[in-house]
């Protein structure tokens, strides 16, 4: 098993998801270069960091990438595919998951830790954690507003496919408890079929006791998983 | 035929934005209140294309592929001969 970690110019989450794959969690991962060829993996995370600068719009370069057309085709296979903070403002961009990621409502840079409530345990990314768990694991951006239209919304709900909300302690998705201003309190969502998640807290900076949480790296675990009974 | 084209980007109407309501306020310290504020982006390009037509249809295109996010963005384009 082999995954790959996209590296755009300005990706800058790229090493710390691969020193997570191989050192904690023990599987092959390459980083792999956005003009380079994507064969040969099994699974796709597109990390985080400020790829091309955030110019015109943060993602909008790098989801025009002809690599991404690549990442569409594992997707289609039903390969796992999860775009972390910048990763998951690429994949909204390249249409790959729906809506948009705007600056915060309080238009400020915001890195702090976060409370998460896991609203989908079903997907490959989130089936070792129970329903309704809180989990910790920090943010790190300036555009993590997350916006859709109204019939988009209610489709996320009906089909049961976001993944994480922001919450306070007890899991209640307050106003309070929202860092951006997104809809919904919308951390992170999943495809049609479930198979690319798009979150904007970084589960590879929750991955070791030592960095104060290990819930991140459930989320790599189960996708490890996925990928082996697929 | 050269064409000179501006495309003109801003959000959606109802759509917040946070950056325009900050420089509103900015503006109101300043002692000039406004009813509303918003911000946009404009492109500038020339272009070579058979017709005018053929040019809207091509820039139009760049709205809808990268200049611009369907999901938020509505966009208008001026377009005339340059040269």
């Amino acid at each position: 098993m082999k995954i790959a970690v996209l590296q755009f110019g300005g990706s800058n989450c790229d090493y710390d998801v691969q020193y997570v794959l191989t050192e904690v969690v023990g599987v092959d991962a390459d980083i792999v270069w956005y003009k380079d060829e994507l064969e040969g993996y099994d699974g796709v995370v597109v990390p985080g960091g400020f790829s091309y600068g955030d110019y015109l719009r943060a993602g909008a370069i790098a989801a025009r990438a002809p690599i991404m057309n690549s990442v569409r085709k594992m997707a289609d296979r039903g390969l796992p595919v999860v775009g972390i903070c910048n990763g998951f403002q690429i994949l909204v961009e390249s249409g790959l998951l729906p809506g948009a990621l705007m600056t915060n409502s309080y238009p400020k840079f915001r890195c702090d830790r976060v409370n998460l409530r896991v609203d989908n345990n079903t997907s490959p990314f989130t089936n070792s954690f129970k329903k309704g768990q809180v989990v910790r694991i920090p943010i790190a951006h300036m555009e993590g507003n997350y916006f859709a239209q109204e019939h988009t919304l209610s489709e996320l709900n009906s089909q049961d496919r976001v993944a994480f909300r922001y919450v306070d302690e007890q899991g209640n998705a307050t106003s309070e408890a929202n860092p951006n201003g997104s809809s919904e309190n919308i951390a992170g969502i999943l495809n049609g079929q479930g198979n690319i998640l798009g979150m904007m807290p970084h589960p590879e900076r929750a991955s070791e006791f030592i960095l104060g949480s290990k819930d991140g790296k459930k989320i790599f675990d189960s996708m490890v998983e996925y990928i082996s009974s697929f | 035929m050269q064409y000179h084209a501006e495309v003109t980007i801003g959000l959606k109407s109802g759509m917040l934005d946070p950056e325009a309501t900050t420089i509103q306020k900015a503006l109101e310290h300043l002692g000039f209140p406004t009813d509303s504020l918003e911000m946009q982006k404009r492109f500038v390009l020339e272009l070579d294309a058979p017709s005018r037509d053929a040019a809207e249809s091509l820039v139009a295109e760049m709205c809808r592929r990268l200049l611009a996010n369907p999901v938020i963005h509505n966009f208008d384009i001026e377009i005339e001969e340059s040269g």
